[in-house]
């Protein structure tokens, strides 16, 4: 007994029209010739060549990629290590705070979020102010700061939900045959919350990419991101070449999570190979 | 979990997120509720307290309710909010399920194509909206023309108007936030017992029949999970409506980010703030609880 679901199948077809028809629209008029950014005038790449001579945009990028390098890891450390606390310490003080404070951020609406670390960052440039005379701006150390704190808690998420499927008796077993703590840590925790890891720091390493809201209230003077250039050129009426940059985003995200697609392919039809190997050599 | 409490490992593993999230979330946090009872003053930072008898200043509350602008920009914010999440349940639900229908390979790369959009610029996705929605564009045209022929000549129009107006919120915050509503459900969905589908096929059910009585009913923790992930953060959605919204008609967190930067008046500013907290906390504890009893069946499974 099966049935065509023909109505799913169509619900389907509408869903990913309705995705992706913006997005090649995007990707078709970035190679238009025309000044108006939706309304064709001939083929040309001349967009690409103005995008990539615009300084400003290439500065943003390189800024926006910097700060994402550095929230992303630093991120991925603390996020592992909260995430491994959450799933693997049954009781300590303060369990229930922590664990709040990791879904807080998650759920919190991103204005409000954005708008309390402004108001911190300026209160203590003041107290430095009073203190020791010093001046300071807000730009890359605010933004990368804040960017971490936010991001930290998808990680962590990640983390965590990977510990709490994993076996625990396999770190227990190798603890009762005299493993140290150190050594349980480095050949069992750490290699089963390895893709974990990974994925959270991509995650963190988007997010930080993406932000806009946040970035606006925390950023300063000179510290422009990519998004925040965007953000500004786009308020004020569509340009050509941001049709440009969109198609770059678009083909670098497309090869790298299809790349990924493969390599996670690949692993997982070696495990299930080793897997049948063990299982054969123990019969 | 023994092995982590030898030798300090233990406090330093808790201890540095822990110290982090304190403050540089927690504090920042408890400083907008604080402030939200401090008086406009205009020193630098434009803020004090004590100004009035009583140390707490009950005033900003008070404005809320008084000025217009804040419970319409309160209900504006619910409104699109709530009709962007429909939306998306409405798209979304016959997508995820549609999902669950096809073969597995297919699934795999179908799935990849729902996160897609997720991993590019949420930014450069907004935009694509407004170059379509724009009145010279080819797919303002094609609306156009399509809604041409089907009412009487007297009502023809040159072209929709689209950009800046309530509607483009909802379209482009249901496009945005599609993902965050088909990827639960689909986990969802695709957990439940197909056995129970053909018993009652079995049973004489039509298939709408089937959906109603024991599809639906069992996808009702994915439908939760989906909708607060959607309605939460459109709620306190700042940048489309700053982009294709009515400009005279604010969402709460155009108001709430105004009050801070133009207006330069941080109290107001946290007391929106707060009471848009407020407000979300209710269908935020809703979410933590069905999270935290779906990690727990997780956790559950071999």
């Amino acid at each position: 007994m099966k049935q065509r679901p023909t109505f799913l199948i169509t619900a389907l077809c509408f869903g990913f029209a309705f995705l992706y028809v913006p997005i090649l629209s995007m990707i078709a008029f970035s190679f238009n010739n025309s000044r108006l950014a939706t309304v064709w005038g001939g083929f040309s790449t001349k967009w690409y060549g103005k995008l990539l001579s615009n300084d400003k945009i290439i500065d943003a990028a390189i800024l926006s990629l910097k700060i994402a390098l550095v929230s992303a890891t630093v991120a991925t450390i603390l996020g592992t290590m909260a995430g491994i606390t959450l799933a693997r310490f049954r009781r300590f003080r303060g369990r229930t705070v922590l664990s709040g404070l990791v879904t807080a951020p998650l759920i919190m609406p991103e204005v409000i979020t954005g708008i309390s670390m402004l108001i911190f960052f300026i209160l203590i440039a003041t107290m430095i102010e009073k203190l020791t005379g010093l001046r300071t701006q807000r730009g890359f150390t605010t933004v990368t700061l804040a960017h971490i704190t936010f991001s930290l808690t998808f990680v962590t998420t990640i983390i965590q939900s990977r510990l709490l499927s994993a076996d625990i008796s396999v770190e227990e077993a190798a603890l009762d045959l005299g493993s140290r703590p150190w050594q349980v840590m480095k050949d069992i925790t750490l290699p089963i919350i390895s893709p974990a890891i990974l994925s959270g720091w991509l995650l963190a390493f988007t997010i930080s990419l993406d932000d806009v809201v946040i970035t606006n209230f925390t950023t300063g003077p000179g510290a422009t991101t990519l998004p925040i250039l965007i953000w500004s050129k786009v308020k004020l009426g569509v340009t050509p070449d941001i049709n440009a940059l969109a198609t770059i985003t678009v083909s670098i995200v497309t090869i790298g999570v299809i790349f990924a697609g493969i390599a996670m392919n690949r692993a997982e039809r070696r495990r299930d190979l080793d897997a049948q190997m063990a299982f054969r050599s123990n019969q | 979990m023994r092995w982590f409490n030898i030798r300090g490992w233990s406090d330093v593993t808790i201890a540095t997120p822990y110290l982090w999230l304190v403050i540089f979330f927690l504090i920042p946090f408890l400083i907008v509720v604080a402030m939200s009872f401090a008086t406009r003053t205009t020193t630098s930072p434009p803020f004090s307290f004590g100004v009035t008898d009583n140390y707490l200043d009950f005033r900003n509350y008070a404005r809320l309710f008084q000025d217009d602008l804040y419970i319409r920009a309160f209900l504006t914010s619910i409104k699109n909010a709530a009709m962007a999440t429909f939306v998306c349940l409405l798209v979304g639900y016959p997508m995820a399920l549609g999902l669950t229908r096809v073969s597995k390979s297919a699934r795999n790369i179908l799935l990849m194509l729902v996160i897609l959009p997720f991993w590019t610029s949420f930014l450069l996705r907004v935009y694509a909206w407004i170059g379509l929605m724009g009145t010279n564009s080819w797919f303002n045209k094609l609306l156009t023309s399509a809604y041409n022929t089907l009412v009487p000549q007297a009502w023809e129009l040159n072209s929709i108007h689209l950009m800046n107006t309530n509607f483009a919120v909802v379209l482009v915050t249901v496009y945005s936030y599609l993902p965050f509503m088909i990827l639960p459900l689909y986990a969802n969905l695709e957990k439940l017992d197909m056995t129970l589908n053909e018993a009652a096929m079995d049973l004489g059910s039509r298939p709408f029949r089937v959906f109603l009585d024991v599809t639906l009913p069992l996808s009702v923790p994915g439908i939760i999970a989906g909708g607060l992930l959607v309605f939460i953060p459109a709620c306190g959605e700042l940048v489309i409506p700053g982009l294709v919204g009515n400009p005279s008609n604010p969402m709460i967190g155009r108001v709430i980010s105004d009050e801070f930067a133009s207006a330069r008046d941080w109290p107001m500013a946290s007391a929106v703030a707060v009471a848009l907290l407020i407000l979300m906390v209710g269908p935020m504890m809703l979410y933590t609880y069905y999270d935290a009893k779906a990690q727990e069946k997780k956790a559950m499974e071999p």
